[in-house]
């Protein structure tokens, strides 16, 4: 039975205790914001001593509202938070590497979104986005994103950071900056010419799309048949899957999810239990002595920059998949996001990428959700009370909210 | 490795080089009358500012003639201004610059034409706009400044008066992409549903562009009939469709900037039924423009999106100010003064868009605003879209003439079906 115990085990350490981990930080920054919002819906209902302080709207019954709209609060903060803590995880495993921050990921995220639409719209010209099973075009649009975005990471720390490995630790950065410009508009230009196209639509209502939640790896001939864009059902990715109770989400937000989660406890098993994963520990702990230790560093980094890349393009096309349109400029704002997610939790810590994406978009999706019930601030405020709690997380634990403390080292 | 940095270094000195000398190539001939045109090329409304675009450069290939008959070449100078208000405020400084330059047409947005025409006016250099509807772009009262579309009182208050009358609208959420433009219009058109009865549940700005999540979250749970979206399509076609996916069932609604094949393009089905107001009337209403749109289809090899015609009209009085100056003053090179003069003197003159007459401000004196609908999800038939009612009103200058005139100044419905 030993060998049956230590699959066990292997799965138990493995697959278990990550997956158990996600859990308990949706469940409990979900319980939290929750409990928070419920509160703040009952305290502010009723006027404190007759002077209503932040003006609700009127007619409003705040509570019931947040009553309202929490599951669906809930649900857009988490799968958001998802893309920006798979985002994250790029920006923290360099960071925990090399001390750097590579500020040119975000435009490698939106590369991905990009490379997600190049497959889809290539499949839909060749009339196969329809006839093939949805779920396989999905996993091809995101395995074609994490093979060019991984290489192009790779590319970019050979051509603009490595040259500059021995400079002041502000030079990578700028570079870092030029890089991600650069990527924009390659790709403004190259979508211009080749396309002549600025928006870059899904053809999402165009995958197939089988009724039944149990079929998903087949398709409905009659759906083949070109009505234009008129279809008999509802499209794939509108697919409605019931969760508790009465409460459904789409298909797109299960897509997301299940892949992230894949993609962290896939990454944490590599960090954690393989032989280059002990090598990326190994280099993120110290270089030099890495080195003696017979430990390639280079190798170690340009894994740590594929790795990173890899993950960046799988969010672009789960981005992609999200918001159904992807410009050049997409990059900036959930890059920002996922770099502040990173921060949040921690950076170069692989867990608090993940705590922090996730509580970043649960305070995200509550306060512009919520924020228009005050019109005297209004859904443009979201960010900057987002933001306000980064910097009060920040005020009491600097290194973040899993972050250790590190002495300088000489 | 020091051949490659000195080869980049040579490369670099040799890029620097090219635009250093660039500007002189173009040497200054005293017989060159330039006209510009200034909307966004490039990024995500560049559809919209390039038709404006090539409707300007196809009218001064028709036109110039008369002008270059009098011994002055006729050169199109196209500027892009991205659609945002500082690189529309830096491009102004050097077309001001440029002598030559004697008239523009532009912009697309009102919150880059705003500033930027400031500039034009402290140089008299005159800007006739195919698109500009924000009320302030003519109420400061600029002797240089005219547009030959509406504005967005009136636009606002044909959205409310349609909204309610045949949409039936109760309960209306109001969203705007915060510019100029997005915000001004949607404020009209809530001012006019409130007085018309209607509940607002919201008046919400936001410049997001991608995740508009939690933005639907509120709006579904408030259950409105009617979401109004002041702004431009590529913002708005995101919004819409992700608000169709998470199940809002309500009509959805949106001034001029909605005019854009793009919004089907990017929304598909969620679009379908959706109502917009427009200072652009489809080609269909404009008897003249018949031969226009087969001159741009054969020029440009693509469908005239909205605002193509009426870069050409704006065009077609600039062509016809600097003629009449020519005429004046005896094939002299004209001076802008004269000829912002002789465009805001523009009266009953026949453009492709019908006849256009400026009032003291520079607004047409009647214009008429179309309400569409979208009718198909497929982006090339955008053209196809249905004309469900429009309405004619004086702009304010000239109901008050009329009202002491004693005349009717109520805007009234011409038609509707």
């Amino acid at each position: 039975m030993p060998a049956l115990q230590r699959a066990g085990n292997w799965i138990n350490l493995y697959i278990l205790k990550p997956i158990g981990q996600i859990l308990v930080f949706v469940v409990v920054s979900a319980a939290i914001m929750s409990a928070l919002a419920l509160l703040l819906g009952a305290v502010l209902n009723t006027p404190w001593h007759g002077i209503d302080l932040l003006k609700t709207r009127k007619g409003i019954d705040l509570f019931n509202q947040v009553v309202k709209q929490l599951p669906d609060m809930l649900l857009d903060g988490i799968s958001i938070g998802f893309v920006y803590a798979v985002i994250a995880l790029g920006y923290t495993m360099v960071y925990g590497v090399l001390r750097f921050i590579n500020f040119a990921h975000s435009e490698i995220f939106m590369v991905g979104g990009v490379i997600g639409f190049e497959v889809m719209t290539r499949l839909g010209e060749a009339n196969a986005l329809s006839t093939m099973p949805p779920l396989f075009v999905i996993l091809l649009m995101i395995l074609m994103a994490m093979a060019f975005c991984g290489i192009l990471a790779v590319v970019i720390e050979r051509i603009a950071y490595k040259p500059l490995r021995g400079a002041p630790k502000l030079v990578p950065l700028i570079s870092a900056i030029g890089v991600s410009f650069l990527l924009t508009d390659v790709v403004r230009a190259v979508q211009a010419l080749s396309r002549n196209v600025f928006n870059m639509p899904y053809p999402l209502d165009r995958v197939g799309n089988p009724p039944r939640i149990f079929d998903l790896i087949s398709f409905d001939p009659i759906t083949q048949l070109s009505k234009g864009q008129q279809f008999l059902n509802p499209p794939f990715l509108q697919t409605r899957i019931p969760l508790v109770g009465n409460l459904t989400t789409n298909m797109t937000t299960v897509i997301i999810i299940v892949s992230a989660i894949i993609m962290v406890v896939g990454l944490n098993y590599f960090v954690n239990a393989t032989k280059l994963g002990k090598g990326i520990r190994a280099v993120s702990q110290d270089q030099t002595t890495a080195a003696l230790m017979g430990i390639n560093v280079n190798q170690m980094i340009t894994l740590t920059f594929l790795i990173g890349g890899a993950l960046g393009g799988a969010a672009g096309v789960l981005f992609g998949l999200k918001v159904a349109n992807i410009t050049p400029y997409i990059g900036f704002f959930p890059g920002l996001k996922a770099f502040t997610a990173a921060v949040l939790g921690g950076i170069g810590n692989i867990t608090g990428a993940l705590l922090g994406g996730i509580l970043l978009g649960l305070l995200e999706a509550f306060f512009s959700a919520l924020l228009p019930f005050f019109p005297a601030l209004g859904t443009g405020y979201s960010d900057i009370f987002a933001f306000s709690v980064l910097i009060l997380v920040l005020l009491f634990r600097p290194t973040g909210l899993l972050g250790k403390k590190e002495d300088e080292k000489v | 490795m020091k051949a490659a940095k000195y080869l980049a270094l040579v490369i670099a000195l040799a890029l620097v080089g090219s635009f250093v000398t660039a500007p002189v190539a173009s040497a200054q001939d005293a017989k060159v009358i330039k006209i510009a045109s200034h909307s966004p090329l490039s990024g995500g409304q560049s559809l919209l500012g390039t038709a404006i675009r090539n409707g300007v450069e196809l009218a001064i290939e028709q036109y110039k003639k008369p002008i270059e008959d009098m011994g002055f070449t006729v050169e199109f100078v196209p500027f892009d201004d991205q659609a945002t208000p500082d690189v529309g405020v830096s491009n102004a400084q050097n077309i001001v610059n440029d002598p030559a330059i004697l008239a523009l047409v532009g912009h697309l947005n009102s919150g880059v034409a705003i500033p930027s025409s400031e500039v034009y006016n402290r140089a008299d250099l005159a800007m006739v706009s195919p698109a500009n509807t924000n009320v302030n772009v003519t109420d400061r009262g600029y002797p240089t400044v005219n547009r030959v579309c509406g504005r967005d009182d009136a636009q606002g208050a044909a959205g409310a008066q349609y909204a309610v009358e045949k949409l039936g609208s109760k309960k209306v959420y109001v969203l705007h992409d915060k510019t100029a433009y997005g915000e001004g219009v949607a404020t009209f058109f809530a001012q006019a549903m409130e007085a018309a009865g209607v509940e607002v549940l919201g008046f919400e700005g936001t410049t997001e562009a991608a995740n508009f999540d939690a933005i639907i979250t509120p709006i579904a749970a408030l259950e409105p009939d009617l979401i109004y979206f002041g702004g431009i399509y590529n913002q708005a076609a995101v919004f819409f469709k992700q608000a169709r996916d998470k199940g809002i069932k309500a009509n959805f609604m949106g001034p001029d900037g909605m005019d854009g094949s793009d919004l089907a393009k990017i929304a598909g089905e969620a679009v379908v039924g959706l109502v917009y107001t427009s200072a652009a009337g489809p080609a269909s209403v404009y008897p003249a423009a018949e031969k226009f749109v087969e001159d741009y289809k054969a020029k440009f090899t693509i469908n005239p999106e909205a605002y193509a015609a009426e870069g050409y009209a704006s065009t077609q009085i600039v062509l016809a100010a600097i003629e009449k100056v020519l005429s004046e003053n005896g094939g002299a090179m004209p001076t802008r003064a004269d000829v912002a003069k002789a465009i805001r003197a523009t009266t009953d003159f026949d453009t492709v868009i019908g006849k256009i007459s400026f009032d003291a401000n520079g607004d047409p004196k009647v214009a008429t605003y179309y309400i569409l609908q979208v009718k198909n999800a497929d982006p090339a038939k955008w053209g196809e879209n249905e004309l469900v009612s429009s309405v004619t009103a004086p702009s304010p200058l000239t109901a008050k003439e009329m009202m002491e005139g004693g005349m009717e100044a109520t805007p009234e419905a011409t038609k509707s079906n």
